[in-house]
């Protein structure tokens, strides 16, 4: 017993060194890595350390952090209507701008990749600029502006299709279906990128092949080459879109207003920025943002095991 | 060239490549037509912007939208080219100080073989998905700790650790052959030298690549929670208030739009093939 335990423990203690020696030779590498492994853990991983630490508290900023257990969460989850209105509208705007977004890229990509070169960097230019044109996106808040002078409200009343103008941003009826073509419309993002570039450096000849062996038509092609081939970029268009589709908040402050008619237009991060900017309850707000932040690599876990399937 | 055409005729249909003309034409106008839209409000003189039924394209282009923009800026008590120097500082020093951060970081994480770099990556890789939101309030007590609340480090220094940034330049730095980085050893070339004078420029789309992502995000970084003095914020923010100012403003808001977005999208139209480049290693393997 105690020597099997000693044979383990000069194991262990013998790996450890070999592993030290190792890091001690590889001084210079660890050197490379530190500016960014200090900021990188400064500002990227100890906020959400700190976050999860702080959504166990009751913590205004002015007076110390008071430990209050769970009660942040239970109080997120039944009591707080507006919570579950912006966690409802998230899951609508993520379920309807994460998918259709990311197999809009692909789709789009697919097919930009078909085209001659030229046409198809003009191609590129035109999908992608709507997502790198910073906030131009509040022009359609005049395109949907609520009077007669809105380019849409005018179009359809010119049609005779409505006689008044439609409040299209303040009215709760409309606000949802609004944000959400703004978003589709900006969604294709570096993920779209990645997978023109995987398109156009996939083997042509393994296309061929798949000819030969008796694929039929595009989509075969599609299911049985191009998709496998492409999993890696498929795997990080996914993360990029779940990111996008869970982080909305700017479009919907900027169109609908902050906060939004019947709060109709209220997402978790909004949420979230009304009790960290506004309100200064750090210590829910922080507890809004572990939710989120858990949801979505839940999220991504899911995802990812999908795409294991892909092609096979 | 033959043998290009022979494989079109595979599984595709005359009809079937019209209608994917017909359909990119389609969805490329709705992407494109709202851009326009913006321009061409930017060119409007005040009667266009308020006739009815409006029109899509202007008529009479002025550059009234513009000058007034000029006018409004040069009444304000903080001068707009402070606006502009505090965003092109922020943008320059943070890209620079990214690129070179990240590409460090990147080669050893590609090339190198110290214990912990598998486990650092995926991390990394984790770490994509971290909304900026999510990070926005602990950022903000982490920076007051610093006391970096009210200076632009608050804005640079986080940038220039961009996960992504890394990411992308270790998945292109992959990618060269490691031939060439042990002749440079062989050739007595330090761990720095072999960096500086083989690894950077080889990567030079990766690290393109990173500039365009970085300069995206600090040209619209509007920075308001951490930066609070009037000549210190940045001009996406001081375009913001311009916008705020209500109807009487919907042309020179319009002008806002257009000069804030020409900057990427020229940076993007012009460096297009690098990215292109360095997109296609990017992929997440599992």
């Amino acid at each position: 017993m105690s020597k099997g335990f000693d044979t383990f423990r000069d194991m262990t203690r013998s790996k450890l060194k070999t592993t030290w020696r190792r890091m001690k030779k590889s001084k210079s590498q660890y050197l490379f890595l530190l500016p960014f492994l200090i900021i990188f853990a400064g500002f990227y991983i100890a906020p959400v350390a700190v976050s999860i630490f702080y959504s166990f508290t009751y913590y205004n900023i002015f007076q110390p952090p008071i430990y209050i257990g769970l009660r942040n969460y239970v109080n997120l989850f039944l009591a707080d209507e507006v919570f579950l209105i912006a966690l409802k509208n998230t899951f609508i705007i993520a379920a309807i701008t994460g998918p259709i977004g990311y197999l809009a890229s692909f789709v789009f990509a697919w097919l930009i990749n078909e085209l001659p070169k030229t046409l198809r960097t003009i191609a590129v230019v035109i999908f992608y600029a709507p997502t790198i044109s910073g906030q131009v996106y509040l022009i359609w808040g005049i395109m949907f502006s609520g009077d007669a002078y809105g380019y849409v409200n005018a179009f359809l009343m010119n049609l005779g299709l409505i006689d008044s103008p439609v409040q299209w941003l303040t009215d709760p009826n409309y606000i949802m279906p609004v944000i959400l073509l703004v978003i589709l419309w900006m969604s294709l993002g570096s993920g779209f990128l990645a997978f023109i570039a995987g398109l156009q450096g996939l083997d042509r000849s393994q296309i061929e092949a798949c000819y030969i062996d008796g694929c039929q038509n595009r989509w075969q092609e599609l299911w049985y080459v191009v998709l496998p081939n492409m999993k890696p970029m498929l795997l990080f268009g996914a993360v990029m879109s779940i990111t996008q589709s869970f982080g909305v908040a700017d479009v919907t402050m900027a169109l609908a207003g902050f906060p939004s008619t019947d709060y109709a237009a209220e997402t978790v991060v909004t949420h979230l920025i009304d009790y960290g900017s506004v309100r200064f309850d750090m210590g829910y707000a922080s507890a809004i943002a572990t939710v989120l932040f858990m949801t979505m690599i839940l999220c991504n876990k899911i995802v990812q095991s999908l795409l294991k399937k892909v092609g096979n | 060239m033959t043998k290009r055409r022979k494989k079109r005729q595979l599984g595709r249909s005359t009809a079937g490549n019209a209608a994917i003309y017909v359909f990119l034409a389609i969805a490329g106008a709705f992407m494109l037509l709202p851009l326009v839209y913006a321009v061409s409000n930017a060119f409007k003189p005040l009667d266009e912007l308020f006739v009815f039924p409006p029109r899509f394209f202007v008529k009479n282009p002025t550059l009234d939208n513009f000058a007034d923009l000029f006018t409004i800026m040069s009444q304000s008590w903080v001068p707009f080219s402070r606006y502009l120097f505090n965003t092109l500082f922020i943008t320059v020093t943070g890209t620079i100080g990214c690129v070179i951060i990240t590409s460090m970081g990147a080669y050893v994480i590609a090339k190198g073989n110290f214990p912990g770099r598998s486990l650092i990556f995926k991390i990394i890789v984790t770490s994509l998905m971290f909304s900026g939101y999510v990070t926005a309030i602990p950022n903000y007590l982490i920076m007051a700790d610093l006391g970096w609340i009210d200076t632009y480090w608050a804005v640079i220094v986080p940038a220039m650790g961009m996960p992504m940034g890394l990411f992308l330049s270790k998945q292109f730095m992959e990618g060269i052959p490691d031939v060439l980085l042990e002749a440079a050893k062989i050739d007595g070339s330090s761990e720095w030298a072999t960096f500086w004078n083989i690894i950077m420029p080889m990567s030079k789309p990766a690290w393109v690549t990173v500039i365009i992502f970085s300069v995206q995000g600090l040209w619209n970084a509007k920075a308001s929670n951490f930066i609070f003095s009037e000549e210190l914020k940045t001009l996406p923010y001081a375009l913001q208030q311009i916008m705020n100012g209500g109807v009487a403003r919907t042309g020179v808001a319009s002008a806002v739009t257009v000069i804030m977005m020409i900057v990427p999208i020229l940076t993007f139209v012009l460096s297009q093939s690098n990215v292109m480049e360095t997109m296609a290693s990017s992929g997440i393997k599992d």
